[in-house]
């Protein structure tokens, strides 16, 4: 309730127009239907049991409404919830962000227009945790490469995660070469290709 | 009763008549009962080859629980303050079958159709004789002047149709004889009515089979009471989650917000200071929530609840894990948090370099119908052992923890290790999961 009237207000403090605020999954789906609106933002618990329903509302919305971006609050860093959420459609124009993240509102709208442009946008934390599963074949990848990977899976650009590592643009693109080339990933150019190899591989 | 007979006024108070009337009730129907049961049996049997039988013979063996209610109530007669507790245990879920299932697989009714048997038998047919001729024959003796002066015209009459009575003076005596003999009869029913309560009393409470019962439902409500306990928690993850936590997420947003609209300057310092506290109000907020109630655990199992603990231990862990079904619930918090304390264990202690958590469900074996499934679960390392469950609390609470649940804990540590913990718990799947 108190959040989804903040995250209405955040939203419209950087010029988006809510056109649905709803409180459970069949509000959605009809609000879907009602307004097909630019991108969806759902928490995974919802009423009336307060479990994953949420995270259900989207699967289905992934698979009914391919092409509509969703991006799934969640309280918990949970790779399965992560991965669900991936598996259900191509994995594209999807996010998986941790709720914490709303509170950091510049990144939060960022991540959601990425989500919008067609990008794949996974929780930092998330993103982690999956790195930490697969350890071995990981073991092979400098520290500077595996902070690059961890920025990839998270959707960022090159020249985000440029900035963000002061180093070239150049470095960085050499750095996912030679990630892609360790894990036995195929090259992509495409931004959410690269999320997408690179998480098919941690998922895996 | 027995305080009653002492008393001087016995006689002349109620209690001869609460013992006739209590032998009385016994009596007639105890007969009733030996009819009743006579023709089910005959019919029971007769019909027991077109199916229609059997359920009449099983409603037979349920003839004590009627009878004892019966004696129960009709036991207050003569003993107004002795209570006969009622043995039979609260089936679990209301319906027919449950209560069925309840009621024959408990003592309480086997020990009620043996006392119906014994009371049918035995004790009615001698309450009955008893409160007959100790009610008739007195006033038959009482009544010898009257039926002389009536029925016998003044001259003869046949007391209890044996000794006759010619005279008026020895009409008088002899009912003076039955006033004697209905004293006598008051003070023998009243012992017998005594006699027969208590016996009943005594049949239908067994010390022994009672402190079995009593196990067995402490058992129950141990579980009960753990069920009670895990619901509980998941209540407080849940006002957690949807109230401070809903909250500090609002506030963090709020605060992010006021950032951006405030000028640089002291202002933007003690927003931004406020920002992050805030953010890692709710980061502790939130770790403390998974330590009540783990999310994944709830939504999708033990499975992924400890691959998801193995992800975070310290040490890498390899999870083997077969498919499992759903398991109540208080079976599956059990096990993570066995696994969850093993592994914290194993990061702080052992100096191990890899773990391993494996575990499967063995389910009801179909040739051995009533023994559950088993679950079991192991966590291991190749750290340096000789971890000791007598030295600290984490072990023993680990134990007990399980033997809770009747489940067993086998710890193997030798010094210089590996070290291996081994859950076994009986269980039942939950129905419709798989």
């Amino acid at each position: 309730m108190l959040l989804r009237e903040g995250l209405v207000g955040l939203l419209a403090r950087f010029g988006h127009r809510v056109v649905a605020a709803v409180c459970d999954a069949e509000g959605l789906r009809e609000a879907v239907v009602a307004h097909a609106p630019d991108v969806v933002v759902t928490d995974v618990r919802m009423p009336p049991t307060f479990k994953d329903e949420g995270l259900r509302a989207a699967v289905e919305l992934r698979r009914t409404h391919p092409r509509l971006p969703i991006v799934v609050l969640s309280q918990y860093v949970e790779t399965r919830y992560a991965t669900e959420l991936l598996n259900a459609g191509d994995g594209t124009s999807v996010g998986y962000l941790l709720k914490d993240r709303v509170g950091q509102v510049a990144e939060f709208v960022d991540a959601l227009e990425r989500v919008v442009a067609g990008g794949t946008v996974i929780d930092p934390e998330v993103v982690r945790q999956m790195v930490r599963r697969r350890r071995s074949p990981l073991e092979a990848l400098t520290a500077r490469e595996r902070e690059v990977l961890a920025l990839v899976a998270e959707g960022r650009s090159n020249a985000a995660i440029a900035g963000q590592l002061v180093i070239t643009d150049a470095a960085v693109a050499k750095h996912i070469r030679n990630i892609l080339h360790k894990l036995d990933l195929p090259q992509a150019e495409e931004s959410h290709r690269r999320v997408l190899a690179v998480l098919t591989f941690l998922r895996s | 009763m027995w305080q009653a007979l002492a008393r001087p006024g016995y006689l002349l108070s109620g209690w001869p008549l609460r013992s006739v009337a209590y032998l009385a009730v016994t009596g007639v129907t105890g007969l009733l009962t030996l009819l009743v049961t006579a023709v089910s049996l005959a019919a029971g049997v007769l019909l027991s080859m077109a199916i229609v039988g059997v359920p009449l013979l099983a409603a037979v063996a349920l003839l004590g629980l009627p009878v004892a209610a019966l004696e129960r109530r009709s036991m207050r007669l003569v003993d107004a303050t002795r209570r006969v507790p009622v043995a039979h245990r609260m089936p679990h879920d209301p319906g027919l079958t449950w209560w069925l299932r309840t009621r024959f697989s408990e003592a309480a009714t086997w020990r009620e159709l043996g006392y119906a048997l014994l009371f049918m038998l035995v004790l009615a047919p001698v309450d009955l004789l008893a409160v007959t001729l100790g009610v008739t024959v007195p006033l038959a003796l009482i009544a010898t002047p009257v039926l002389l002066g009536t029925v016998g015209e003044g001259e003869q009459v046949n007391v209890l149709k044996a000794y006759a009575v010619t005279s008026w003076p020895a009409a008088f005596a002899v009912c003076a004889a039955g006033l004697l003999a209905l004293a006598v009869c008051g003070y023998g029913l009243g012992l017998l009515a005594g006699a027969r309560a208590a016996l009943a009393s005594s049949l239908l409470t067994m010390a022994g089979n009672r402190t079995a019962d009593r196990v067995t439902e402490l058992t129950r409500s141990r579980v009960r009471l753990l069920d009670a306990f895990e619901a509980e928690r998941g209540r407080i993850e849940r006002d957690l989650h949807d109230g401070a936590q809903q909250r500090l997420v609002a506030l963090t947003m709020m605060l992010g917000l006021a950032r951006l609209d405030a000028p640089p300057g002291p202002l933007a310092k003690q927003l931004e200071r406020a920002h992050d506290e805030a953010g890692r109000a709710l980061g502790e907020l939130r770790n403390l929530i998974r330590g009540i109630h783990p999310p994944l655990l709830v939504d999708f199992g033990i499975e992924a609840a400890v691959a998801d603990l193995a992800d975070r231990s310290a040490i890498p862990v390899d999870v083997t894990i077969e498919v499992l079904p759903r398991l109540p619930r208080h079976i599956e918090s059990t096990v993570y948090f066995v696994v969850s304390e093993a592994l914290s264990n194993m990061a702080k202690h052992s100096g191990a370099t890899r773990g391993e958590v494996s575990g499967r469900f063995v389910p009801e074996d179909q040739t051995h119908p009533g023994r559950p499934g088993i679950l079991l679960v192991s966590v291991r390392d190749d750290g340096c052992g000789g971890a000791d469950p007598d030295a600290g609390t984490g072990l023993l609470g680990l134990r007990e923890r399980v033997s809770v649940v009747d489940g067993t804990l086998t710890l193997s540590s030798p010094p210089g290790g590996p070290t291996r913990v081994d859950v076994e718990i009986p269980c039942r799947p939950l129905p419709n999961s798989e």
